[in-house]
C-alpha cells in the first residue's frame, strides 16, 4: 500500500439516527453516517456509498440482536463490529446475538479490503451503540420523571441513583423506540478505561457453528430445485470457446445440459466457457472428463514466465521508461559513495488460493436476480451483474455468505456473473462451484516484478544514494492491477539522492490485490536491500535502519518515530545481537502499510541441503490506541506472518504457452503445520486512532526471513521463492 | 445402485454410482455440508471424516468403499467424548479465522487423540500435517490439540 494513506476523518457532523419499532417490539436503531471519508487504499474498492449503517434490536427479554454489516472472510469482523456497538450500548456480550447483513444500500462500505474496517467503523459503530443507550436512558428518565443526566447504566440496566430505581433494557425498549433519536455527534463515548467488551479477548461469533459443521459458507447453499454446475474456461487467458462436443457430454449420467457461454471483454467479469449443468456437482465435474473444447486461444498463447524474465533482463539495460521520482543527484552520489551495492531482485506471480474454491448460487425470477456468494465485495458484484445482464441494480439481491478465506481474491466477482449466466440459460437455480484447478488457473494473481537496484553509503555509513529501475507488468500501457509502486514508498523521502523509475512488460495475465498488495512484494525487495547496504557499510542492520528513520519527515500520514519504535522494540524482544549456533541467524525488517507499523525478527537456520527452518518469529506492531479483540488481533498477525513466510519459502505461479502451470496444492505450496514456527506478537499502544490488522503484519515477514538466511549463511536471497539449491553447501 | 452406510449413527441409503466420492455423497446426496471441499485431490484435508474411527479423506473414498461402514462427520463427532473435548478446546483457544478447514482439522485431531490420548508435539505436527489451514492458525491448532488432551490449558477467550 502507498505510504501516504490518510487516516479517515473523524465521525461526520452530519451523522444522524433513525429509529423505529422493530418487528415484534423492541428498539430498532439505525444510524446513518454520510460522508465518512474512505481512506483511498490499494486493494480496496472505490467508496461504495456515502453512508454507514448499523442496526440494533433489543427484545423484551433483553436479548440484543446486532447486525454485522461487513462480509466475513476470516478477518473476524462479524465478531468485532458488534463488539463496538455492544460496548457503548452497555450490554453483556453473552446477551448479544449477531446476524449477518445482506448487501444492501443502507449498509455502505460493505467490503473486506485494505484493512479498512477498523478505521472506518471504530468511532461510528460505537456511536450507534451509544445512541441506543441514550434512548434507553431517555425512556427510563421519562418514566421516572427525572433528568436523563441523573441516570446511569450497567450492562442491560438503566439506574437512577437518587430514587434507587432500576429498569431492564428489555422492559424499556418499546418505549425507547418511540423517542426521537439523539444526534450522534453529541453523544459522549465511554472512557476506554471503562471498556468491558472492547479490549477483551472474545471468541469468534461463528465458532460454535463452525466446529459443529453448520452450513455457513457460500459453497454450503442449497435451494429448492437447484442444479449444480461447473464452468470450463480456456486455459489461455482471454481465450474463447469455438466449439465443443456438447451432445456427447449431455448423454453422461446426471448431466442436464451443456452449453456455451459467450464472454465479455472483462476478465474480472464473464469469461467465455462451457457450462455443464447436472443433478450433482460431482457428476457435472465428472462429465468434464469427456468434454472436448475447441478453443480460440487468442493473442496470449505465446506468453511464458521464461519470456517475461528475458524481457525484464533486456529492459534492465535501458533507462526506465517512466520516471516516478527523482530527488537530488543519485548518479553523482553513487559516484562519490564509499560503498556501492548493485543488486537485481525479483519475485513471482502468486495465487490467493483461499481454501473454499470460488462458487456462487444464482436464482432468477423474471428480471430479478438473487445471489448467494462468498464475496469480499458485493456491491461491485451487483454493478457487474447489472451491466452484464442489462438489469437494474435494485433488482439484484446478494446474500453475503461466510467466506472460506478471501485474501483479496473475492474482491472480484467473476463467479457471480458465471452462475447468473448459467441460471438464466438453464432456467433453474444454479450452484456453480469451481474445482481447485479452476481456482488456481483463473485467479487474478499477485503480479511478479523485477527491481534493479543501486545503493550508495558514504564513509560515515549513511545511506546517501538509492536508484531503482522497477520492471513491472502492464495492461494497455498502464501498470497492471497491484503492479505499481508509489513514489513515496519507503525509503523514498529518507534518502537524499533517490530515484525510482519503471518499465513495463505488457501482459494479459489477470492481476489483482493479494493481502497487503504491493507491500507484500516491495517490502521483500526494499528491506532486503537495506540489509545489504547495512552490511556493506559494516553496520548493524537495526542501527543502520534506525539512523535512516531518524531523518525528519514531514510527510503526512507517515510517522517515522512509530516505525523506529516498533523496530527497536522487536529487536529487544528477540534478543537481537545474541550469539547463535553456526548455521542459524536472526533477520529483521520493518514495513508500514494499511496505516499499521510492523517490525519482525525471524530466527532461521539452513541445513546442508539448503532447506530453511524458521524457529521463531517476533512481531511488534503499532496500530494505534486500542486492540479491539486481542484474540482476533493475535490470530490475524500470526496468520499474516506465516502467510508471508509461506510465500517466501515456496509459492510461485508460472506461465507457459499462455497457461498457468500450477494446478493444485501439490505444486503450489501452502504452509503446513510442521513448517509453522511460534510467532510472538506484541502491540505498542500509541495515541492514534485504531487501524486494521488483516494485512500490515505480512510484509516484513519475507525480508526478515531472507535477512536471517543471510545472517545464517552469508548468502543473499534476491529471488523468491527461496530456492534450496542456492543455499545447499 | 443403492448403498447403505451409517452416518453419525444413522443408517442412510444412497442410490448413486459406487465411484462417487463420499465427500459428494455427504454434501450433495445427504445435504450434510460440514465436510468441506478444498482440493479434491487429498492435499488439503478439508474433507476429513472418520471411517470406522480412522481419519480418511472423503474426496478419495468412493461410496462403494464407504458402504457398510460407520462414517463420522463433524456434525456427529461431538457425540464422542474425545470429539466433544476437541470441539470445546477449539472454542476455548479460539482457533479459527475463516474456519473453512477446521472441520477437517477437528476430525484429524479427534482421530489422533482417540488413538493416542497423550501425543508429543512431534506426533501432533506429524498427524496434523496433512490438514492445510490457509489462514495459518497452526499455533492455535497445536495448542487446542494439547488442550483437548489435557496437556495444557490456556483459555484465550471469554465465551
Amino acid at each position: 500500500m502507498n505510504a501516504h494513506v490518510k487516516p479517515p476523518r473523524p465521525v461526520s457532523r452530519r451523522l444522524f439516527l433513525r429509529t423505529g419499532a422493530a418487528a415484534g417490539g423492541g428498539l430498532f436503531l439505525s444510524a446513518r453516517l454520510p460522508g465518512i471519508a474512505a481512506a483511498a487504499t490499494a486493494g480496496a474498492p472505490a467508496e461504495t456509498g456515502p453512508a454507514l449503517n448499523a442496526y440494533v434490536k433489543i427484545a423484551p427479554n433483553g436479548l440484543v440482536t446486532i447486525v454485522a454489516k461487513n462480509p466475513e472472510c476470516g478477518q473476524g469482523i462479524k465478531t468485532m463490529l458488534p463488539m463496538l456497538i455492544a460496548e457503548e450500548l452497555d450490554v453483556d456480550w453473552k446477551d448479544v446475538r449477531v446476524v449477518q447483513a445482506m448487501s444492501e444500500a443502507i449498509y455502505p462500505n460493505q467490503f473486506a479490503g485494505g484493512s479498512l474496517a477498523t478505521p472506518m467503523n471504530y468511532d461510528p459503530m460505537r456511536r450507534v451503540g451509544a445512541a441506543g443507550r441514550q434512548m434507553l436512558v431517555n425512556a427510563a428518565a421519562a418514566d421516572w420523571d427525572v433528568p436523563p443526566g441523573e441516570c446511569s447504566t450497567t450492562p442491560g440496566f438503566v439506574h437512577h441513583q437518587g430514587s434507587g430505581r432500576s429498569a431492564r433494557y428489555g422492559a424499556l425498549a418499546a418505549k425507547a423506540a418511540a423517542l426521537p433519536a439523539p444526534k450522534l455527534e453529541t453523544l459522549t463515548l465511554k472512557d476506554p478505561k471503562a471498556f468491558r467488551i472492547i479490549g477483551k479477548a472474545t471468541g469468534n461469533i461463528d465458532g460454535p457453528a463452525v466446529v459443529t459443521g453448520k452450513p455457513l459458507y457460500g459453497i454450503d447453499v442449497t435451494l429448492p430445485g437447484m442444479k449444480y454446475a461447473v464452468y470450463e474456461k480456456c486455459p489461455v487467458f482471454y481465450g474463447a470457446v469455438a466449439g465443443a462436443n456438447f451432445e456427447e457430454v449431455k448423454r453422461t449420467r446426471g448431466v442436464i445440459d451443456a452449453f456455451k457461454v459467450d464472454g465479455t471483454k472483462d476478465l474480472a467479469g464473464l469469461s467465455s466457457g462451457v457450462a455443464i449443468v447436472a443433478d450433482s456437482w460431482w457428476r457435472a465435474n465428472k462429465a468434464r472428463e469427456l468434454l472436448k473444447v475447441q478453443w480460440d486461444e487468442g493473442a496470449f498463447a505465446d506468453h511464458s514466465t521464461e519470456g517475461y524474465d528475458a524481457r525484464a533482463k533486456a529492459l534492465a539495460g535501458n533507462a526506465p521508461a517512466n520516471m516516478l521520482r527523482k530527488d537530488g543527484d543519485p548518479d553523482a552520489a553513487l559516484a562519490g559513495a564509499a560503498h556501492v551495492v548493485e543488486a537485481a531482485y525479483s519475485y513471482p506471480f502468486i495465487s490467493h488460493s483461499p481454501l473454499e474454491p470460488q462458487n456462487c448460487t444464482a436464482r432468477w425470477d423474471g428480471d430479478k436476480l438473487e445471489i448467494w456468494a462468498s464475496t469480499q465485495n458485493p456491491e461491485p458484484g451487483r454493478q457487474l451483474l447489472a451491466k452484464t445482464f442489462g438489469i437494474k441494480p435494485e433488482n439484484i439481491s446478494i446474500h453475503m455468505m461466510r467466506c472460506g478465506g478471501g485474501f483479496g481474491r473475492r474482491l472480484s466477482n467473476d463467479y457471480m456473473v458465471e452462475a447468473a449466466a448459467m441460471a438464466r440459460q438453464a432456467k433453474a437455480p444454479i450452484k456453480l462451484v469451481w474445482s481447485r484447478e479452476d481456482d488456481m488457473r483463473h485467479d487474478l494473481y499477485r503480479p511478479g516484478g523485477y527491481h534493479y537496484l543501486k545503493g550508495g553509503v558514504d564513509a560515515s555509513g549513511k545511506l546517501v544514494a538509492w536508484k531503482n529501475h522497477f520492471v513491472t507488468f502492464s495492461r494497455n500501457g498502464k501498470a497492471a492491477n497491484s503492479a505499481d509502486c508509489s513514489a513515496t514508498e519507503y525509503p523514498a523521502r529518507f534518502v537524499p539522492n533517490f530515484q525510482l523509475g519503471s518499465s513495463f512488460i505488457e501482459t494479459l495475465v489477470p492481476t489483482g490485490p493479494l493481502r497487503a498488495p504491493r507491500s507484500n512484494a516491495l517490502s521483500f525487495v526494499f528491506q532486503s536491500f537495506i540489509d545489504e547496504l547495512a552490511h556493506a557499510a559494516g553496520q548493524d542492520p537495526v542501527q543502520f535502519q534506525l539512523a535512516l528513520l531518524s531523518t525528519p519527515t514531514t510527510h503526512e500520514g507517515y510517522d517515522s518515530a512509530r516505525a523506529a519504535a516498533v523496530l527497536k522494540t522487536v529487536a529487544e524482544r528477540a534478543g537481537w545481537g545474541r550469539k547463535l549456533p553456526a548455521g542459524r541467524g536472526l533477520g529483521i525488517a520493518q514495513h508500514f502499510s494499511h496505516a499499521g507499523y510492523f517490525a519482525e525478527v525471524v530466527e532461521a537456520s539452513v541445513d546442508k541441503s539448503g532447506n530453511v527452518k524458521v524457529h521463531k518469529v517476533w512481531v511488534v506492531g503499532d496500530v494505534g490506541s486500542q486492540i479491539i479483540n486481542p484474540s482476533g488481533a493475535d490470530n490475524q498477525v500470526q496468520g499474516a506472518v506465516l502467510d508471508g513466510l509461506a510465500q517466501a519459502l515456496g509459492q510461485a505461479i508460472t506461465f507457459d504457452k499462455g497457461r498457468t502451470s500450477q494446478s493444485n496444492f501439490g505444486d503450489f505450496n501452502l504452509m503446513r503445520i510442521m513448517d509453522a514456527p511460534p510467532v510472538d506478537v506484541h502491540f505498542l499502544i500509541s495515541d492514534h486512532p485504531p487501524t486494521g490488522l488483516g494485512e500490515p503484519a505480512l510484509p516484513p515477514a519475507p525480508p526478515a526471513l531472507c535477512n536471517a538466511i543471510f545472517a545464517a549463511t552469508g548468502k543473499r536471497i534476491r529471488t523468491l521463492p527461496i530456492d534450496p539449491k542456492v543455499l545447499a553447501t | 445402485m443403492p448403498y447403505t452406510l451409517t452416518v453419525n449413527g444413522k443408517s442412510r441409503t444412497v442410490d448413486a454410482e459406487g465411484e462417487m466420492p463420499l465427500l459428494w455423497v455427504l454434501r450433495d446426496e445427504l445435504d450434510m455440508k460440514g465436510t468441506k471441499f478444498g482440493c479434491g485431490a487429498s492435499f488439503c484435508g478439508a474433507c476429513t471424516v472418520h471411517l470406522d474411527g480412522a481419519a480418511v479423506r472423503a474426496c478419495q473414498t468412493p461410496l462403494s468403499q464407504a458402504a457398510n461402514h460407520k462414517i463420522t462427520t463433524v456434525e456427529g463427532v461431538g457425540q464422542t467424548a474425545v470429539g466433544a473435548r476437541v470441539q470445546q478446546a477449539w472454542l476455548e483457544v479460539d482457533v479459527m479465522q475463516c474456519g473453512y478447514c477446521q472441520a477437517g482439522q477437528i476430525m484429524t485431531a479427534t482421530a489422533l487423540l482417540t488413538r493416542n490420548p497423550h501425543p508429543t508435539d512431534a506426533e501432533i505436527d506429524a498427524e496434523m500435517n496433512g490438514n492445510l489451514c490457509r489462514c495459518a492458525t497452526y499455533n492455535r491448532i497445536r495448542q487446542a490439540v494439547k488442550q483437548a488432551a489435557g496437556l495444557a490449558h490456556v483459555e484465550k477467550v471469554s465465551a
